[in-house]
């Protein structure tokens, strides 16, 4: 924006002169810098249109289509294989939702893995953090090791994982004989696999939630902790009573991020077991599962449109109980502060 | 909302698939964008699954060499429970799709009838049906008389099994004799390995409920739906005899509990878990690549109590392509008689054609890893026996539900009452609209 100056010098002269002289009598000098003008009112007021316009419009055709589609979808009978061949079936899919077993039994198996998953995930980091955020040789070292779950692929993991816990020839099986523990069936019954599927999840997302804490805790006022030292604290009440409330609203949004992450939990149970039957019996079939083996393995895309906006209503919902949760929570911390 | 990544994954590949191919065409031929270069070659795309085996059989190559404007180019989805509701959703639209499309047994009846208006006919091109086996024929054959696709192998079984846990439970270990053991009669096969299990050995004696269930369910005519086309899982007297006998298997403890092709199961077979399991033509290189040097010399072949038809493939050109002329040439030259014989001396995928299986190639093969056995004269024997299957839309759902429930029984002890009632339910879920 090398024309910057003078461009923007016109109006202020323009608006100063009494009696502003009419179009016809203009000279060509201020009829361009009267364009010039115009060109850069356009640019400031439409160029952010411009520029933030390539995310809306991957946006409306990859986001917010699929959405709307998907919608209209659930309200038909359709088939993967003739999408275009709808017949309207009004809330009809979303009814025997209330009466599908099988979906019932993925919403709890959503939930209950959610919270194998997610509490230890967020204890764990939570003290992982704490431990990083004294001063420590190679602190670097330890912060990018706690990345690198992360930024291995699902698909990786989970496969490896699998592998780690195979009745006959995993790791973990024989590991637990060596201390005389009996083998494990670990791809069959529903707390086993349960339990197998959460620590890949934990694996996973314990390295990030550390480090989004730990920027917190960084974050948290020096001085509070030397007053609570001098008023006689030790580091488990400093913890307690200096780190946790200031960590409050970190917290909060690790816990609406891993509910979120939770309710979509779908790559690790469909390697795990190779299948999106989630078992023999169902028994880590997940609420994305179930919606990916309605769509493509029994190929009714109208069904599984039904279930992936069940899914969305619940997160909204989830979304919702959240937002209530934070204004209650800040008001009742304002009442104290004040 | 998982859709939402997963349609935007899906159209996402389109687009960038569709650029790519724009920008491949500019680049080879200069805005000509009909597939041909300057030089006058036809690129043909074939889409397949897994280790289809025909480009590893040098297939492509000899085709390319015989026609100098040809060019081959495949693409493979590693598992064809990914690559046929990939097909699915790409037929609709007719893009993405390659000229000449894989179809696995399990969909040809799908794509045969429901979906057969994606497809050319091989009628309308020069193309001789004749030599193909009249069963294999017909499965790809609509009640108009259209032909969706050429058959490549067929999956005849017999038994693979260990000779040397054979001869430490004091079992004959000769093919024959084994064979004799349960010739015609399956309850044989499950009460030898009541028998098997009792001595000292330390293996099961099959891999799995459910793969006993499928040897067993597939050597009858009539097994999920009747020649009407109705489901009939539920009274099918093919259905009830190979349950029974796969829980009888599970109840007596006789199997591994493994279910199959996961790479537990694999390395099962290396340490010879189990010392029988149902084989088709296609089976054998599986389990060479398995067990390899740690089976060296201890696996053999077997007929089975009676011979059942496991897999096989078929190849469609589909309609969208614009060198359907060439494409409908190279399908019908890919399973003509002598490629066929070759397919199956080089892969072990047993011909789909007549002819093909009286080529001596075929007819006097053997299998040098199980011990030399004549597989040419044991799957021509067993080819001869399989049923004319009558196939229906939904077959491998209900196949894949029946295996689940049989897991669970095999697995989690349930009794079979509970593990039928669940596989019911499962298949009602499945099935309805």
């Amino acid at each position: 924006m090398t024309t910057h100056d003078s461009s923007a010098a016109p109006p202020v002269e323009g608006g100063a002169a009494p009696g502003r002289p009419g179009r016809a009598t203009e000279s060509p000098e201020e009829r361009r810098q009267r364009r010039r003008s115009w060109r850069f009112r356009m640019d400031t007021k439409a160029s952010p249109y411009a520029f933030i316009a390539p995310f809306f419009l991957f946006f409306g055709a990859f986001g917010l289509f699929p959405l709307l589609f998907t919608g209209w979808a659930s309200l038909h009978r359709v088939r993967l294989a003739a999408p275009n061949d709808m017949e309207w079936a009004g809330l009809d899919n979303f009814a025997r939702l209330m009466s599908d077993e099988y979906f019932w039994n993925a919403l709890t198996n959503t939930f209950t893995i959610g919270v194998l998953a997610t509490v230890p995930q967020l204890a764990i980091a939570l003290g992982l953090a704490h431990l990083l955020n004294y001063k420590m040789r190679g602190s670097n070292f330890f912060r990018v090791a706690m990345l690198t779950p992360y930024a291995t692929s699902v698909a990786a993991a989970t496969l490896v994982f699998a592998m780690l816990y195979g009745r006959d020839y995993g790791m973990i099986n024989w590991a637990l004989d060596l201390v005389g523990i009996d083998a494990v069936d670990w791809k069959s019954g529903s707390l086993t696999t349960q339990f197998a599927i959460s620590t890949i999840v934990i694996w996973r997302w314990t390295g990030y939630n550390t480090l989004i804490y730990l920027a917190a805790m960084q974050a948290v006022p020096k001085d509070l902790y030397e007053s609570a030292a001098l008023d006689g604290a030790s580091p488990w009440k400093q913890f307690l009573h200096v780190t946790l409330p200031s960590l409050r609203p970190t917290i909060l949004f690790t816990v609406v991020v891993s509910t979120i992450g939770a309710t979509q939990l779908f790559g690790e149970p469909l390697l795990f077991g190779g299948s999106p039957s989630g078992g023999a019996q169902n028994e880590y079939q997940t609420l994305g599962l179930y919606m990916y083996e309605m769509g493509w393995t029994n190929f009714n895309l109208g069904r599984a449109s039904a279930i992936a906006w069940a899914m969305f209503l619940l997160l909204i919902i989830i979304g919702l109980v959240y937002w209530a949760v934070t204004k209650v929570a800040s008001r009742s911390t304002a009442g104290k502060g004040a | 909302m998982r859709t939402t990544p997963r349609t935007r994954m899906t159209r996402r590949a389109a687009v960038g698939t569709a650029a790519m191919m724009l920008a491949v065409t500019a680049c080879s031929s200069g805005g000509d964008s009909d597939g041909g270069d300057d030089s006058g070659k036809i690129t043909l795309t074939v889409g397949v699954f897994g280790q289809f085996g025909l480009e590893e059989a040098g297939l492509y190559e000899e085709y390319m060499e015989l026609n100098d404007n040809i060019v081959i180019e495949q693409t493979s989805v590693q598992k064809s429970e990914d690559y046929y509701p990939a097909l699915l959703t790409r037929l609709p639209t007719g893009s993405g799709l390659m000229d000449i499309q894989a179809i696995e047994v399990a969909n040809v009846y799908e794509v045969t009838n429901e979906l057969s208006q994606y497809f050319v006919d091989f009628n309308d091109y020069d193309v001789d049906t004749g030599h193909f086996l009249d069963f294999k024929l017909a499965q790809a054959t609509n009640a108009d008389g259209k032909v969706v696709g050429l058959g490549t192998d067929i999956g005849p079984m017999g038994i693979c099994y260990r000779t040397d846990h054979f001869e430490a439970a004091g079992l004959p270990t000769d093919r024959d004799e084994v064979a004799a053991l349960w010739a015609d009669d399956w309850q044989a096969y499950i009460d030898t390995g009541k028998e098997f299990v009792k001595s000292d050995v330390d293996a099961a004696w099959v891999d799995v409920a459910g793969g006993v269930f499928n040897a067993v369910v597939n050597t009858y005519e009539e097994r999920f739906y009747d020649t009407s086309g109705e489901v009939v899982y539920q009274e099918s007297e093919a259905v009830q005899t190979a349950w029974d006998l796969a829980m009888d298997a599970a109840e007596s403890g006789i199997t591994a509990k493994q279910k199959q092709f996961e790479p537990e199961w694999d390395r099962a077979i290396a340490n010879g878990d189990f010392a029988t399991v149902s084989c088709p033509a296609w089976m054998l290189g599986y389990i060479q690549d398995k067990a390899d040097e740690a089976g060296e010399g201890l696996w053999d072949f077997a007929h089975a109590p009676s011979p059942g038809n496991w897999g096989g493939a078929f190849l469609s050109v589909t309609d969208a392509s614009e060198h359907k002329e060439e494409a409908a040439k190279l399908a019908a030259w890919l399973t003509a008689p002598e490629q066929q014989a070759r397919f199956f001396a080089e892969r072990g995928s047993f011909p789909s054609s007549a002819e093909a299986v009286q080529a001596p190639e075929v007819a006097d093969a053997t299998h040098e890893y199980f011990q030399d056995a004549p597989i040419g004269q044991l799957f021509t024997e067993a080819a001869e026996g399989i049923p004319t299957l009558v196939l229906g839309p939904r077959d491998q759902v209900i196949q894949e539900q029946i295996a689940n429930g049989l897991l669970a029984a095999d697995t989690q002890g349930l009794s079979s009452e509970e593990a039928w009632e669940s596989t019911v339910s499962s298949i009602e879920n499945a099935l309805a609209d």
